[in-house]
């Protein structure tokens, strides 16, 4: 396998290794998603049709500011004994410790995704298991443009003071045509609405390519850029 | 053959010129002691030789390749101010993380001949957030000598090591330069420096302002240096 392949592997072990020991993102991520699924649940007095027409929405809105929390911590859990400086100046490229940080940060937030699928179908009475292989292809790719912008300004924001709050800032914008198509695909989806084949009105599968290609742009950009962004 | 050549480097940081046109050649084999008081820019140009941080303007060539891809930096090692290791991994699974990173042909070998050097091989399995502060920067000089490299850039290697780590640094750094190493130390510690350099820059202000080998009178006077090219040099 390609040597830039196998690093990236390496560092995504490490960041998953050292995650799953000291948890300190993927608890507050999912404490964060669930608490906030569970507050939506009671502030909202809807309707069974108003409420399957909003699920793609809320459900889209809780992930991606849990997934902030887990990106937020990519780079950052590399200053620490100046383990970034190591990084860089190893001989892996840096496309490659950014795919790896990518990877796990992926996996994280889809952890918590699937841990908070159960909870939203409790409290809002959503049979979210329903077109569930379409739902999981969904969730990837949307998942994966999270985390991979995501991971990308947590390299921009790593130096700086207050990176909690400048990566949401960076952040959102660039996820708006992500999460719209995302929102579209999901709440299809959850309406019963079959991605392809008969029953199928386009809509799903429209919202499909729009994430395909946000994450083909971004992916690319992202790869291509983070040496410069990684040395100044 | 020179290890390490850099050509009228400028870095600025925002207006202000860390570095202001500082050329140096470090030849292959070399122990090169960067000498300078505070903020003379001696951590900037080191970082620049170990692909941390770009140039502003100039150019710097490690074994003679500017561009420093992957097969220099496989040469090269890095300590710098930080210890640059895992707290939340193993000593073991640091150095096996790292020989994979830098391309070791077999890293668990390589691992545990490394932990060996430095004493730590009856803690492998140990966190290294457990250690001591001194065992833990026995295992940052492991990290760095592990795939042997055959340039080291040190960044103020001995500031803050306790008397054993500085024992097991200073005998990597000579076995290295017995192997035909070279190494580049910047340093505030003339004298630990002086031990192992075979030759001496003193940076004043972002400039290279002397180079040249090591004499008695540097080791003798540790301000002499200074009286005799810095404070000369700045002043014209």
């Amino acid at each position: 396998m390609n040597r830039g392949l196998l690093t990236a592997l390496a560092i995504a072990r490490k960041d998953l290794q050292t995650e799953l020991r000291t948890k300190e993102s993927i608890n507050a991520s999912a404490s964060f998603a669930l608490v906030i699924l569970v507050l939506f649940s009671f502030a909202f007095d809807l309707g069974r049709e108003e409420l399957y027409a909003i699920a793609g929405g809320l459900l889209w809105l809780v992930f991606s500011f849990a997934g902030a929390l887990i990106v937020n911590r990519s780079f950052a859990r590399e200053l620490p004994n100046d383990c970034l400086d190591v990084l860089i100046a190893s001989p892996a490229p840096a496309w490659s410790i950014f795919l790896g940080k990518s990877v796990a940060a992926f996996f994280l937030l889809f952890i918590v995704e699937l841990i908070s699928l159960p909870v939203f179908g409790l409290f809002y009475n959503i049979h979210w298991t329903q077109n569930f292989p379409g739902l999981l292809l969904v969730m990837a790719l949307a998942t994966w443009g999270i985390t991979v912008v995501g991971t990308a300004f947590s390299a921009v924001t790593v130096n700086i003071r207050l990176r909690e709050l400048m990566l949401p800032v960076l952040l959102y914008p660039i996820l708006i045509p992500l999460l719209i198509g995302a929102m579209g695909t999901t709440t299809a989806l959850l309406q019963g609405e079959p991605m392809f084949g008969p029953g199928a009105t386009g809509e799903a599968f429209a919202s499909l390519r729009l994430l395909i290609g946000f994450d083909v742009i971004y992916t690319s950009l992202a790869l291509y850029m983070i040496e410069f962004i990684l040395i100044v | 053959m020179l290890a390490v050549e850099a050509d009228r480097v400028w870095k600025y940081f925002g207006d202000y010129p860390a570095l202001r046109g500082s050329s140096l050649q470090v030849p292959q084999g070399a122990c090169m002691a960067l000498l300078g008081r505070n903020g003379a820019g001696k951590t900037t140009l080191l970082r620049i030789f170990a692909n941390l941080s770009r140039a502003t303007r100039g150019e710097v060539k490690i074994f003679g390749d500017a561009s420093r891809g992957d097969v220099v930096r496989r040469k090269t090692g890095y300590l710098g101010h930080g210890i640059g290791v895992y707290d939340d991994l193993s000593a073991m699974e640091n150095l096996l993380l790292f020989g994979r990173l830098l391309g070791v042909e077999n890293p668990q070998k390589a691992a545990i001949e490394a932990l060996e050097r430095v004493g730590l091989e009856r803690v492998k399995d140990g966190m290294a957030r457990e250690f001591s502060r001194g065992m833990r920067q026995r295992l940052a000089v492991a990290r760095a000598f592990l795939h042997q490299p055959e340039l080291l850039l040190l960044d103020e290697p001995f500031t803050s090591l306790d008397d054993r780590a500085i024992a097991v640094l200073q005998s990597l750094l000579k076995d290295a330069l017995a192997r035909g190493s070279t190494i580049v130390m910047s340093t505030h510690q003339i004298r630990e420096a002086m031990e192992l350099a075979t030759d001496v820059a003193l940076l004043e202000r972002g400039k290279i302002v002397h180079t040249g080998p090591q004499t008695p009178e540097m080791l003798g006077d540790p301000g002499w240096l200074y009286r005799t090219y810095g404070d000369r040099q700045v002043a014209e």
